[in-house]
């Protein structure tokens, strides 16, 4: 397990999400309207489409494509035509780094 | 209900319909019917990344058999529907077998609209529409084939993308000054167009189409002015026409497709009829009757169908929504464009661009945008929720990239 910074806290606007890049993987980390900040895995659970590209409605992220829904909070898919959850990761913000344990 | 819930059609409209009556009632008997031999598989793919793929072993199911099982929804797969009995709530099929009905969905899409003077589909001449045409089409995606394509719509054209991709050299052959003429923009067909062209393809617009002379090593097709293009493979994409055969025996009305009410209900209320196949009135649009062959609103409608044959009156109330992917190209529109009168461009970087369309009265009535990869994605869904809430933007705001479009729906 090991923690990686992924931006800095202004670099998501609330109520938004940034794409993050690491290695050979990519996530999706969010900023919540209410200032919390949320990892997910980058990658859509139906096609490989960028989730950062989607937008945020209050605990939603919708996948650019096909505007399938998943809750960033908890990673659960809730419409079609996404059906499996998306990974989620533990994150801590600390001196205006936002921090992903990626595992 | 002795009958219970029965769905002819086994695309995204009926696979979304059945797994939605399952969501809202636990008990009630569900019976998918499919006229294809494959489980519901996802059809825009096909034409898309899908085209080039040949690593997979069959086309991406909606959903596997385990959760249709899981879900108890009967899946008859290879079946054919043929009548409908609607004094005895029965569907026959061509396997000579019947079902009871208690609410019955007819979700039996669209099919590629022929051209008389091409003949029957043979080896080389293919409309696509099915897993089957894809296939069909498969070998002729490779350096040294030619492909000829009538038709340059989004089909034609998506497939022209792919099959340039892999190296094959493609013609495309259009009747109308430019491509995409019918839903699309000009400016952002002029993008598309533009692209095809520095990618090699040959445009033939305005190209009257006078002969198809099939031979056993090429097709030849014979142009107006004399010209003539010679290929390995001739695909036609001239639009689809809804299947509607079933419906006009059993007596429904039809008129452009299936006819529905704002609730999806056919002329005898316990048939429902939705996706590529009815034509339906939009309210978002004062009740204008259209007819719409897209995936999103096939899934929309589908799970609204189930909704209200449990019961329910709930009105339609999603907008038009269409994507195409054409080299990195993606295109998205959020409502009919032909509504508005003027236009806002908003550009958005990297060439991509939003054309806000907006009525007489300055409503936003839809909104197209072009880019790569899904550059205009986030704000054609922002435009979408801004048309549904009604809102009158500010021009200026709308054409300004610093303006955050999200904060238009808060006023």
């Amino acid at each position: 397990m090991s923690w990686v910074e992924a931006c800095n806290v202004g670099d998501v606007d609330e109520e938004d999400v940034l794409r993050f890049d690491h290695g050979e993987r990519t996530f999706a980390i969010y900023r919540s309207p209410d200032d919390e900040y949320f990892a997910t895995e980058g990658f859509c659970t139906h096609e490989r489409t960028h989730l950062a590209d989607g937008l945020v409605m209050d605990d939603i992220i919708e996948c650019p494509k096909h505007n399938g829904r998943f809750n960033y909070k908890t990673g659960e898919a809730r419409g079609a035509p996404v059906c499996v959850n998306l990974k989620t990761y533990p994150v801590k913000v600390t001196d205006g780094k936002v921090l992903i344990e990626i595992g | 209900m002795a009958g219970g819930m029965v769905i002819i059609g086994g695309g995204e409209c009926g696979v979304r319909a059945a797994l939605a009556l399952r969501e809202h009632d636990h008990h009630v008997p569900i019976t998918l019917v499919g006229a294809e031999k494959y489980l519901p598989y996802e059809r825009p793919p096909l034409s898309k990344e899908g085209l080039a793929d040949d690593t997979a072993e069959g086309p991406r199911t909606i959903a596997t058999a385990e959760r249709l099982a899981g879900a108890s929804i009967i899946m008859a797969c290879g079946k054919a529907a043929r009548t409908i009995g609607r004094q005895a709530h029965t569907v026959g099929f061509d396997d000579g077998t019947t079902i009871p009905y208690d609410r019955l969905l007819i979700a039996t899409g669209a099919e590629p609209r022929p051209l008389a003077l091409a003949g029957p589909a043979t080896g080389r001449v293919g409309y696509f529409r099915t897993y089957d045409d894809a296939l069909r089409l498969r070998p002729f995606l490779a350096p040294g084939r030619h492909i000829a394509i009538i038709g340059g719509g989004f089909i034609g054209l998506e497939i022209a993308a792919g099959a340039r991709k892999r190296g094959a050299a493609v013609t495309v052959i259009e009747a109308l000054p430019r491509v995409l003429s019918r839903v699309v923009p000009g400016e952002i067909a002029e993008v598309i167009e533009a692209r095809h062209l520095a990618e090699g393809v040959a445009l033939y617009c305005s190209a009257r189409v006078e002969g198809i002379e099939q031979r056993a090593d090429a097709v030849a097709v014979t142009l107006g002015d004399g010209r003539r293009v010679l290929a390995d493979f001739l695909l036609i994409g001239i639009g689809a026409v809804p299947v509607v055969g079933l419906a006009a025996a059993a007596g429904l009305t039809v008129d452009n497709g299936v006819v529905v009410d704002e609730t999806l209900r056919t002329s005898d209320p316990e048939i429902f009829a939705a996706g590529d196949c009815c034509s339906f009135p939009l309210p978002v649009y004062g009740g204008r009757r259209v007819r719409l062959e897209c995936w999103r609103n096939a899934l929309d409608q589908g799970a609204l169908a189930a909704r209200n044959m449990l019961g329910g009156t709930e009105p339609i109330s999603a907008l038009p929504w269409f994507w195409s992917d054409q080299y990195d190209l993606t295109l998205q529109i959020a409502g009919l464009p032909d509504q508005g009168s003027t236009t806002v461009r908003r550009d958005t970087g990297g060439g991509s661009f939003i054309l806000f369309h907006l009525d007489g009265a300055g409503n936003l009535v839809a909104a197209s945008g072009i880019g790569h990869g899904n550059a205009v994605a986030k704000d054609i869904r922002v435009a979408e929720m801004l048309i549904q809430k009604g809102v009158r933007p500010d021009a200026r705001q709308l054409a300004e990239p610093s303006t955050r479009l999200k904060s238009l729906l808060a006023a």
